[in-house]
């Protein structure tokens, strides 16, 4: 337990921005590469997962527990978003039937 | 522990990928879990021990649940949807990698952190995460009530079947 509360002195800050960058760019990738509507929500899971590692970082690094309550903010922020999202999911199911995001093109003209 | 990290780092990135490559959405929930799994081990390193649990509890619990249902609800398994077009799909592996590369170059060796307080292992538990939230976040935390009710509002408005 004393050994995993002073992992943080160890393993430097650097560590953790690359590695939440590297989530965070791979959600983007998935966003742009899946259609199915359901995938898309993931990735933007995996985007919102990686801002809150970073500040969860910050905040240990710099001893201040403001940090993690951000995030936790952002899970709830998460969890509303989610239920809105899948019912759209489904009415998007029940009205075009179907789940491919380019059905949905008339926002671009 | 430098071990540790970079374990649960490389099984985040892999399932991360798993979940954006897989083409069956139930096999992507199953890697987005195990990736949130991975993610909790990092806030116990962290000493974010509410959040590791609280994360346990909202993203695997409930988020990734409520996904689950929703796919075999609508039975979306074998719903096979065709992929982008091959130019679409290299285009946007080309484009997150030069995200992450832009980002990394943008942010590296940046940050020197001067501590506000001296160092302790337990910002992170109950206690400490509940004062900062009851004392200085007490509003927000108040507003969040709202935002899920509207939430629950619009999610039942969008579930119902219009006559």
């Amino acid at each position: 337990m004393k050994e995993i509360s002073s992992a943080i002195q160890i393993i430097p800050l650097d560590s953790y921005i690359m590695l939440s960058v590297a989530l965070f760019s791979i959600g983007l990738m998935g966003v742009l590469f899946r259609r199915n509507i359901i995938a898309v929500l993931m990735c933007l899971e995996l985007m919102f997962n990686s801002a809150n590692l970073l500040l969860t970082a910050f905040s240990s690094y710099h001893s201040d527990p403001a940090g993690q309550v951000f995030v936790f903010f952002i899970m709830i922020v998460a969890a509303a978003e989610v239920a809105v999202g899948l019912s759209i999911v489904v009415m998007m199911k029940r009205n075009v039937e179907s789940v491919d995001i380019n059905l949905l093109n008339r926002l671009k003209w | 522990m430098t071990f540790l990290f970079y374990m649960l780092s490389a099984i985040m990135i892999i399932s991360a990928l798993l979940v954006v490559f897989s083409t069956n959405p139930i096999n992507s929930v199953i890697y987005l879990i195990i990736c949130f799994i991975a993610m909790a081990g990092h806030y116990i390193l962290l000493n974010a021990q509410f959040l590791a649990v609280v994360h346990i509890i909202v993203y695997t619990g409930a988020i990734m649940v409520l996904f689950l249902f929703v796919i075999m609800l609508l039975n979306l398994n074998k719903a096979i949807i065709p992929q982008k077009s091959q130019l679409t799909r290299i285009s946007a592996v080309v484009t997150g990698g030069l995200f992450f590369l832009v980002v990394l170059a943008a942010t590296r060796q940046t940050f020197e952190i001067h501590p506000r307080y001296p160092f302790t292992g337990d910002i992170g538990l109950v206690k400490e995460v509940g004062k900062a939230l009851f004392h200085e976040f007490l509003l927000p935390f108040e507003m969040s009530s709202v935002l899920f009710i509207s939430a629950m509002v619009g999610a039942v408005m969008f579930g119902k079947k219009d006559n």
